[in-house]
């Protein structure tokens, strides 16, 4: 057993790319349950509006513009534009998609219609049809767009950095990432604490109330589910750079529900708990993926329960396992606290 | 007990005492924490002496009306809940709307409300016709309600909760929000009220303890003074005295009829009859979905519609088996 | 406007707060020990995987009209896999049923090969295509790929069409209803949205494929090893699965009065378990009722065609749906179900004994979803994911009957299966199922408590 690899493989899961990508996507769940109660079970979509956005402006949106209206766009001016549209664009447009028919309803509704867009995401993205095919690249997923943020590393892309766990792409990524997720934090700390967030927070204990107080409930749910959308766009947008890759693959439904995992266990409610909730799940993620690998490899496993392939299912069950058990008996996590516990309302 | 005896003991509770109509002393006396530009104009006294004038008609018109609901009608399947021809509200006096149960008060006091659309009908507050309006935007207009289970947010400290429901404050919207310094200034004077008003209603010591903790009774106090906040020049309560301990009534009581007296218009929902007599300058009775009398509080004990309504078949009931014996 | 109810219930009613006796281990590690040999039990029933090992593998069906235009399946063909270096990595021939199937040592691209002397006669449509290049295998996937025979049938009208596609989506959708109906009835009698029913059809499926394919036991004649036999123990072992959580799960998370919310979060991360559980014990590949992979076509007044076994399937399901509205509406178990679901407090005050109420909508929803699973994993294949997908189109049926109502499910479920189906009109085949699920959120555009449904219980 490589116990090397695997100490190291929980290190990067606790401080890497994806815990980064979690966070983001975590803080903006939070915004979503934690705060105004809404149940978003599509949050993987509002990641690959952020990574589809950036990705198609570059590789398909922008080079067809070009073609067609005789324009120039360079790569890096396209980058740019493709960051604005899958932050800002996207993410508002399916969060008014989800959010119209369903925020005037129970809450159920969202959580089904959610489920229902990241399924109609899949397929479509996916198919093969060639009219869609040659804006999304079906599952092979669209390539080329991470360049201008890559030209901007200022590290060497032969050497390793910090103990040797990070090549310089990806440490500038990570540098990036963890710059990105203060501003975030920072923003969402701000958000929570103002008189905004004061009846974000009234809305999702009681939203009649808020109402005779003359506060436009359904306004403000939009507003969550646009702003906590646009988190989880960011998140998606540094996955696809990191793997410098936009496939359907990335963003299934599986995603959404390790999203609420970093959640819950962080404890809804609070700002820095879904980041050391994103950090603990893909620590041990991470952990337990190569501590089983190596186990199998070095047949300490025996194959005939379990082998190479089986792992990653494994870590789903324990995923799958772990967030029924938090809902049921710890649902304020590690950081909530039981008076403001989001998860056992009335 | 003869059928005779039940309708004694009925028209006791329903006919007041004599004597003039005092009331419960009002609290103190510093008015401005409530008073606001909307009830300014507001003579309580005047307001009060103009209903001396008005017929004991259901859908009797008011010299100052502020709130008018005319053919409103809901239906809910088959079964229509409320078919109110036509009624209004008199500024600046405290009314009350009662019923027996299943009367409808319930529906129409939220079809007055606007937290529920009548099928028919229109209703028109302080002059704003209220009909396509939303809920939300009516305490713009200056009505805010309370509810008959108390939405105090338990999960927010007293305070939070009063700050909730001041107006108006800039850092409400998302833009500014994260702009701190423009709305810390607004912040502190909402503050300010805040802690005024929750001194009024002797809930500071309880300031920043979650609302949750509180009893039943300093809830519906927290809910009044939240619902101060405001502004309003109308405030709507629904069974303002449901699950209060008899302790806390007389308090309660005295609130209300401060906040009459500050120049407010006040509706509220009841079935506790003292209340009712104590402090209500009128009385709107409801039945099956209709309005079926209106008056002072002395009148309505011996109007026999309401006595009918009231006592159903079982009064006829009773006398019939009196006849037989 | 809508009116909120004003304090929505929780599932039950909170009763008192669990308290421990002293030195009693906590709910929350006996819950996790369950599960813990729950899982290592599954280990232990290791035989029912399809394919655990060598994951990878390309394969196909070869069929081709005869002269009587009869569809034959084509025995003896011989096909060679190659990868992209040239090497061949394996040959297969056709069996009886005109499969073949060659394991691959890993995920990537290769090149399949007919030979075209062992066609028996019949003549590739693409000779072009032959040897099909660039066939791109994924990880623990099995690559189907298709090597048409003959001539290219005419196409039908577009009328014709759509009365082969009304009727695909009829059969369609009554296994929707059946599986919906469970789902739309738990909602109603505890307000829960069981993200996990969809497992419990997969369950149904799996449980029947078991017993009928892997199986085959014989102790008691040969009539265990029918499909029918299957199907019976799928439904038995659904229904007492139903049972099961009720009992260990639901139940006492209303009796602590836990909210909606946390029972829908419950429900989530259940169904992610199981689903994978299948996986690691089913494999990634399709799985077939053996004799009923394909079968007979017959026709209809030369207006459609149906396959035997669908055939069976629509008459199966009618008749099982017919029997059961008759049982809600003419038992007296029946009436009490939609009397609970309709309004749960009404029904209480009025002597029903709601919690046995409950347990009967668990047990009996369940079981159905159960049977529904199997007739879907013999209309299409049996495989980990199925129920998952048959969720969102549940929730499609049943949010537009009414979410809560039976008859809602029902109607709601057969409606949304014809427009699944007929939708193909207009888009590609594999978009489908966007349809409906499209259709499901204009619904709650227009009228969010369904076509059955109260307006009163949306929020």
């Amino acid at each position: 057993m490589d116990w090397g690899s695997i100490i190291e493989s929980l290190f990067r899961g606790l401080i890497g790319e994806s815990f980064i990508v979690f966070a983001l996507a975590a803080i903006g769940l939070n915004l979503h349950f934690g705060y105004t109660g809404l149940l978003n079970f599509g949050q993987a979509v509002f990641m690959a509006a952020g990574a589809y956005g950036l990705a198609m402006m570059v590789a398909t949106i922008g080079p067809a513009a070009n073609r067609n209206f005789g324009w120039d766009l360079s790569e890096s001016t396209l980058f740019w534009l493709g960051i604005f549209v899958g932050v800002v664009v996207f993410p508002v447009v399916f969060a008014l998609i989800m959010g119209i028919p369903t925020l005037r309803l129970r809450a159920d509704y969202l959580a089904i219609v959610t489920i229902a867009v990241a399924e109609i995401f899949r397929i479509v993205v996916r198919s093969p049809t060639p009219s869609i095919k040659k804006w999304t690249n079906s599952s092979d997923g669209l390539t080329g767009f991470s360049g201008t943020f890559y030209d901007m590393s200022p590290f060497s892309t032969q050497d390793r950095y910090l103990f040797n766990l990070f090549t310089g792409n990806q440490m500038f990524l990570v540098i990036v990432g963890w710059g990105v997720l203060a501003i975030g934090a920072t923003i969402c700390w701000l958000l929570v604490r103002s008189p905004w967030g004061r009846v974000l927070k009234a809305i999702r204990e009681d939203e009649d109330a808020a109402r005779s107080l003359g506060k436009n409930a359904y306004s403000y749910k939009m507003q969550a589910l646009i702003l906590g959308g646009v988190f989880g766009a960011v998140g998606g947008m540094i996955r696809a750079i990191g793997f410098s890759v936009a496939q359907p693959d990335n963003f299934i439904t599986d995603v959404t529900f390790f999203v609420w995992v970093a959640l819950i266990l962080g404890g809804a409610g609070k700002v820095l708990a879904p980041i050391v909730g994103a950090s603990l799940v893909y620590g041990l993620l991470n952990f337990s993926d190569t501590f089983l690998r190596e186990g199998v490899a070095a047949e300490v496993i025996p194959e005939s329960i379990m082998t190479g392939t089986q792992v990653g299912q494994v870590r789903f069950m324990l995923m799958g396992l772990g967030l029924a058990l938090l809902a049921a008996f710890r649902p304020q996590g590690i950081f909530g606290n039981k008076e403001e516990m989001a998860l056992d309302d009335r | 007990m003869t059928g005779n005896d039940f309708d004694d003991e009925l028209k006791d509770v329903l006919i007041p005492d004599a004597g003039p109509h005092a009331g419960p002393a009002t609290h103190s006396s510093d008015m401005s924490v409530i008073t606001s530009d909307k009830i300014a104009g507001v003579d309580p006294q005047a307001a009060r002496a103009a209903l001396a004038d008005v017929p004991w008609e259901p859908g009797a018109k008011k010299p100052d009306p502020i709130l008018v609901a005319d053919n409103v009608v809901r239906r809910f399947g088959g079964l229509t809940a409320v078919d109110a021809d036509h009624v209004e509200i008199q500024r600046g006096v405290i009314t009350a709307l009662i019923g027996p149960n299943g009367a409808g008060k319930t529906t129409f006091f939220n079809l007055l409300t606007n937290f529920d659309a009548p099928d028919e009908g229109t209703r028109v507050f302080d002059g704003h016709n209220i009909d396509k309006v939303p809920a939300h935007k009516i305490a713009n207009y200056g009505m805010v309600r309370t509810f008959q289970l108390t939405k105090a947010l338990s999960k927010m400290t007293v305070i939070e909760n009063m700050k909730l429901g001041a107006t108006g404050q800039k850092g409400e919207s998302l833009w500014r929000s994260v702009l701190p310094f423009m709305w810390k200034n607004q912040e502190r004077e909402i503050e300010a009220r805040a802690d005024a008003l929750l001194d009024r209603f002797k809930l500071s010591h309880m300031r920043d303890e979650f609302a949750g903790t509180m009893s039943g009774g300093q809830r519906k106090l927290l809910e009044m003074a939240r619902a101060l906040m405001v502004e309003p020049s109308m405030v709507m309560l629904d069974e303002p005295m449901a699950g209060v301990n008899p302790a806390l009534t007389q308090s309660l009581l005295g609130h209300v009829t401060g906040l009459r007296d500050a120049g407010m218009t006040v509706l509220f929902v009841e079935h506790d009859m003292d209340m009712v007599q104590e402090i209500s300058d009128w009385v709107i009775v409801m039945a099956e979905g209709r309005i079926i009398a209106e008056g002072p509080p002395a009148s309505i004990g011996q109007n026999q519609a309401v006595v009918d309504a009231y006592l159903g078949t079982h009064h006829h009931a009773a006398l019939d088996l009196e006849a037989e014996l | 406007m809508l009116l909120r109810s004003l304090g929505e219930p929780s599932v039950g009613r909170a009763t008192h707060t669990p308290h421990q006796r002293p030195g009693r281990r906590p709910t929350w590690l006996t819950t996790l020990l369950g599960f813990v040999a729950a899982f290592v039990a599954i280990l232990a029933v290791n035989g029912t995987a399809v394919a655990q090992n060598g994951d990878e593998t390309v394969g196909g069906t070869m069929r081709a009209k005869d002269e009587s235009g009869e569809n034959v399946f084509v025995e003896g063909v011989e096909f060679s896999v190659v990868d992209v270096d040239g090497n061949e990595v394996g040959t297969a021939t056709t069996d009886a049923d005109g499969v073949w199937l060659v394991e691959l040592p890993g995920p990537g691209v290769y090149s399949v090969l007919l030979d075209t002397e062992t066609l028996q006669g019949f003549e590739l449509r693409n000779p072009d295509k032959n040897p099909l290049t660039g066939v791109e295998v994924q990880p623990s996937t099995n690559k189907n790929t298709l090597f048409p025979l003959g001539e290219r049938v005419l196409e039908e009208s577009n009328s014709i069409r759509a009365v082969q596609l009304f009727v695909d989506g009829i059969k369609l959708g009554m296994i929707i209803a059946m599986c919906a109906i469970g789902l739309s009835l738990i909602y109603g009698t505890t307000g829960l949205t069981n993200f996990a029913h969809g497992e419990m059809v997969t369950f149904g499926a799996m449980t029947a494929y078991v017993f009928h394919v892997t199986w085959q036991l014989d102790f008691l004649g040969t009539w265990m090893t029918s499909l029918a036999f299957g199907a019976i123990m799928a439904v038995l072992f659904a229904g007492i699965a139903g049972g099961l959580f009720n009992r260990f799960v639901w139940k006492p998370l209303r009796n602590r009065g836990a909210s909606l919310i946390s029972a829908l979060v419950v429900s989530i991360g259940l169904s992610i378990f199981f689903r994978y559980v299948f996986l690691y014990q089913f494999g990634g590949r399709a799985g077939f009722y053996r004799d009923y992979r394909i079968g007979q076509q017959v026709e209809f007044f030369g207006l459609f065609t149906m396959l035997r076994k669908d055939i069976f399937i629509v008459v199966f399901s009618a008749l099982v749906l017919v029997g059961i509205g008759t049982a809600l509406s003419r038992t007296r178990v029946g009436k009490a179900m939609r009397a609970v679901s309709d309004n749960r407090d009404l029904a209480e005050s009025s002597g029903i004994d709601v919690e046995q109420v409950i347990r009967y909508v668990w047990i009996v929803g369940s079981a159905l979803a159960g049977l529904g699973g199997v007739l879907f994993g013999l209309t299409e294949n049996i495989n980990w994911e199925m129920g998952f997908r048959l969720l969102l189109l549940m929730f499609a049926g049943v949010t537009l009957g009414g979410l809560g109502t039976a008859y809602g499910a029902l109607l709601g479920s057969i409606i949304a299966g014809v427009f699944i189906q007929m939708s193909t009109l207009v888009i590609p085949g594999d978009m489908k199922n966007v349809g409906a699920l499209m259709a499901l959120i204009i619904i709650l555009l227009v009228r969010p408590q369904g076509l059955l449904g109260r307006a009163e219980r949306i929020g």
